[in-house]
């Protein structure tokens, strides 16, 4: 996967899987330390000891419908390219927490990529999901939270027609302002 | 610039129009497990929001879910049409969505050439 943005959607649906009703999302990229941390947090089912070191053996997975699993340890190898690290915390019973870091200014650092259309999957695909964003860039911050959105929307879907649209004028402007007005990171 | 205020006007307007049609309603499934994803699952699913917004489809549901265990076929989408059976297209590429949504989703004609399973209820 060479574009972060992946690997996010990929972290998210690892909670889904993992029965979480609330997923908190956040990008940290600063310059003045020169990192960019992915953190992902969810109520799921969590993982115990035993299982949670085993979790970057991509011959390890919760999932029943195939043997391999390779989400985290593609995630793992990236982190490590590029002087980063992935740490996971999680306790039984009440969920998981993956952080994702790398040296932001690394050669081998996949760029973050299209965070529009991973946040937008993330959203109208998952009406039931509390989904909550928080992305910061040098001290300027967009937060999303999929609640305050249902709440306004009163049952009218996010796949409904002209909630797509505003979605995504919303997020393309929104993320346009944290960099400054750039599309993004290579532009 | 869009708001957030943008977006209770216009949920004020849907109100006022009545013209939701939740029941019924079309379900669209992409498959996102590692598999999914690293095939092209993201864009496929953006074509398909594309589309619901270019044709204004107002009762079709999108959904993901992770893998089910046939990733050499991903991108796997499934379209469910109340009390029709549930087909499975495999190797969906994100040009193939605009002939899903027009053909199956729309006319209720199934792409017979990119179905790979069908169950029925």
């Amino acid at each position: 996967m060479r574009e972060l943005a992946l690997h996010i959607l990929d972290l998210v649906q690892n909670s889904i899987e993992a029965g979480a009703k609330r997923v908190l999302l956040e990008i940290v990229e600063d310059m003045s330390t020169d990192t960019l941390l992915i953190r992902v947090s969810d109520n799921g089912k969590g993982m115990d000891a035993e299982t949670k070191k085993k979790v970057v053996d991509p011959f390890v997975t919760s999932r029943t419908t195939r043997r391999v699993g390779l989400g985290l340890p593609l995630i793992d190898m990236s982190t490590k390219q590029c002087d980063g690290y992935l740490k996971i915390e999680s306790e039984l019973g009440k969920g998981t927490v993956i952080e994702a870091a790398y040296r932001h200014s690394h050669l081998d650092r996949p760029p973050l990529g299209n965070m529009l259309e991973t946040l937008k999957t993330l959203i109208i695909a998952n009406p039931e999901l509390d989904f909550n964003y928080r992305h910061m860039v040098n001290g300027e911050v967009f937060i999303l939270s999929t609640c305050e959105l249902s709440d306004i929307l009163a049952g009218v879907p996010f796949s409904h027609p002209d909630v797509i649209v505003w979605l995504q004028a919303f997020l393309s402007e929104s993320l346009n302002n944290l960099y400054g007005g750039a599309k993004d990171e290579n532009h | 610039m869009k708001t957030i205020e943008d977006l209770k006007r216009m949920r004020e307007q849907f109100q006022a129009e009545n013209s939701l049609r939740q029941a019924g309603g079309i379900q669209v499934i992409v498959g996102m497990g590692t598999c999914g994803i690293a095939a092209g699952a993201r864009e496929v699913m953006t074509s398909i929001l594309d589309e619901i917004a270019k044709r204004k489809l107002q009762n079709v549901i999108v959904r993901q879910t992770g893998c089910i265990g046939m990733c050499e076929q991903e991108v796997l989408v499934d379209v469910v049409r109340p009390g029709e059976p549930r087909i499975t297209y495999g190797k969906v590429t994100a040009d193939d969505v605009s002939q899903i949504i027009g053909e199956h989703v729309v006319n209720g004609r199934i792409v017979e050439k990119l179905v790979v399973g069908k169950i029925t209820d």
